[in-house]
């Protein structure tokens, strides 16, 4: 596909109104294009600004944060502070400033979320590359083994295999818990993917001149299959943020003293008719990053015009 | 129609199957049994101990096990649930209902919402309504499960004192209820949980829909039925939605895990005694055999409702019969 664009542009000198038949960019790199699609997509810029104030935040935290996010000062004078100025997001039932802990938590919210879903869509893209690209009986029983998966809620899936493993789920437990509850999806996805671009005219001249499967795989066929995934990959991130704090909330996510935004939450809801602050300021802490992540996604889909994917 | 429905029938019994062998699968490769959390104390002797697990059959090879896991299985029986009185599928028996009762009003509601809305937009599209529509979806849409659930219960029963805060029915009056009474106690109960999930729902519905109609639209058949005089409305809601609704009918089947899961959430926030709060009871319980049962219950009603939105599907659009 990509060699037919170039072609068009060696030949096509002028479209009739005067402009360049094809954006030189388009025809150099697929990927520049992109960037130049989500750059003038004013939601995906908001998006992305609000994610690079969170990440730097969550780095910056002993910086950004006005207190220590794990100290008590007087849990029976300080405690279910409403909003002030000195606390903007008031205190909890420990008298800890919510504020502070809802920056500290974004970098377990965050990194969990970040990681497992690189341990999601690495496992994904690897199922789904075998299954596609073998073909036949093996993909039939490997797809059966994912429509399985896919047929458990995610949740409940979460609280089976949390219940069994809980005596040794640290933050890294929580991680490849997320992960491999989350590629099923993936999987599929490029399981599709490659078994349209096995039929591609250019993976049969590959062929022809004797590359080995391993040298079509990754040079031919897993190339087209990136953008996709990377679309399906930042929706699922959003996905996970708020999967972990629903765990977490449910009691079988982040254990103190770890905290993430579901911890917060979870503290907020012992007494969310009195101090209802602590519960709403970590949930829009929530609210605001996945709606950032979900209009990241969306110019991404447009940008890399990955359309077969899935709305969220 | 009667080859569809079995090969549905054939290929939603084999996921199940499936399903089953990886709930055993992963109960063995987990440390210890079922028993290791409430057995492992020193007060127990090792022959008492030994006692029990061969009580379960814990300490025959692992094949053997595994037949007898399937064989139980098939007859409903998921062994006993060690941390409160009865058979594991007792509880899982009370609680399959409310979810079903939760969910299928959910899921009611959350179509009838998403279609309106989605041809609302499609019928305006590029307009101001649209364009707001469309951002207003995309915010529910991000919105967490729990904390929609729990802002609409600080708000409709702590701050307004407007509805009751959880469970299905009210304990204390319920009995001295009238009939009608009664039926208005439950709706009440019913409203936030169901609302809070048809909400989240319905928002991605209303962006299929929106899709699904702007791509019959430009159809020829609809500049017929405008060229024939057809007034727009006519042509909206008789000619374009008909053809419409097919795609939006496929997502029934494939919105069911996304609500199962998050009715676990709303249930945790409204005390609703279903499948969820079942789950996470049973999880702080270590009650094992109850949340395996209420894991495989879930993906039994997934698959059992997928089959159910197919053959709706089948029944509407002849081209699936025939594939």
């Amino acid at each position: 596909m990509t060699t037919s664009v170039r072609q068009d542009v060696l030949t096509a000198p002028r479209a009739p109104d005067g402009t360049a038949a094809f954006d030189r960019a388009i025809a150099t790199s697929p990927w520049r294009s992109a960037l130049g699609v989500l750059a003038r997509d004013p939601s995906a810029i908001v998006g992305m600004c609000i994610l690079l104030v969170l990440a730097l935040t969550a780095l910056a935290a002993p910086v950004v944060a006005p207190y220590d996010p794990r100290a008590q000062p007087d849990i029976l004078a300080l405690k279910h502070l409403p909003p002030s100025l000195g606390h903007p997001f008031g205190t909890d039932y420990l008298s800890r400033d919510v504020l502070s802990r809802i920056v500290y938590g974004s970098r377990v919210s965050l990194s969990v979320a970040f990681l497992s879903v690189v341990v999601a869509a690495t496992i994904g893209m690897g199922y789904g590359a075998i299954a596609g690209y073998v073909g036949g009986k093996l993909d039939n029983v490997m797809m059966r083994v994912v429509d399985a998966l896919l047929s458990i809620p995610r949740v409940l899936l979460l609280i089976a295999v949390a219940a069994l493993w809980w005596d040794k789920l640290g933050l890294p437990g929580l991680v490849l818990l997320l992960g491999l509850t989350g590629w099923f999806e993936v999987s599929r996805l490029v399981r599709a993917l490659v078994l349209s671009a096995r039929e591609d005219e250019f993976v049969t001249a590959a062929r022809a001149l004797g590359a080995t499967d391993t040298r079509i795989l990754v040079h031919h066929v897993l190339p087209q299959v990136v953008s996709p995934v990377l679309v399906a990959a930042t929706l699922a991130i959003g996905n996970v943020i708020v999967i972990e704090a629903g765990l977490t909330y449910l009691g079988m996510g982040v254990r103190p003293p770890n905290a993430s935004w579901g911890s917060i939450f979870n503290d907020g809801m012992r007494d969310v008719a009195g101090a209802w602050w602590v519960s709403v300021s970590a949930g829009a802490a929530l609210v605001i990053t996945v709606l950032a992540v979900n209009l990241v996604a969306d110019g991404l889909r447009q940008a890399l015009n990955a359309r077969q994917l899935p709305a969220r | 129609m009667r080859r569809f429905l079995a090969r549905r029938l054939a290929h939603g019994a084999a996921v199940i199957f499936i399903a089953a062998s990886l709930s055993f699968l992963l109960v063995h490769l987990a440390p210890g049994d079922p028993f290791s959390s409430t057995l492992d104390s020193a007060a127990i002797s090792p022959s008492a101990k030994a006692a029990w697990r061969a009580a379960y059959g814990l300490d025959r090879p692992l094949a053997e096990q595994y037949v007898r896991f399937l064989g139980q299985l098939a007859r409903g029986n998921l062994g006993p649930s060690h941390l409160q009185p009865g058979p594991a599928s007792a509880a899982l028996a009370d609680a399959v209902p409310n979810t079903l009762v939760l969910m299928g009003t959910a899921l009611v509601l959350s179509f009838l919402i998403g279609i309106a809305v989605g041809s609302w937009q499609a019928a305006r599209a590029g307009s101001r309504g649209d364009r707001v529509m469309g951002a207003t979806s995309l915010i529910i849409a991000s919105l967490p499960e729990f904390w929609l659930a729990a802002m609409l219960l600080l708000v409709f029963a702590y701050r307004l004192r407007f509805l009751p805060a959880g469970d299905v029915i009210d304990r204390v009056m319920y009995e001295s209820m009238s009939p009608a009474g009664r039926l208005l106690d439950r709706l009440r109960h019913l409203a936030l949980p169901a609302l809070t999930l048809a909400l989240l729902s319905s928002a991605s519905i209303a962006r299929y829909q929106r899709a699904a109609l702007l791509d019959v639209l430009p159809q020829d058949f609809i500049r017929t039925a405008r060229a024939k005089g057809v007034s727009d409305r006519l042509v909206l809601w008789r000619h374009a939605l008909r053809n419409a609704l097919l795609p939006t009918i496929v997502l029934l089947g494939l919105s069911l895990p996304t609500l199962l899961g998050g009715a676990v959430f709303v249930e945790q926030v409204f005390s609703w005694p279903g499948l969820g709060r079942l789950a996470t009871a049973a999880f702080h319980a270590r009650d094992y055999q109850v949340v395996l049962g209420a894991t495989l219950m879930g993906a039994v009603l997934v698959v059992v409702g997928g089959i159910v939105a197919d053959l709706l599907h089948a029944a509407v659009d002849p081209r699936v019969r025939a594939r």
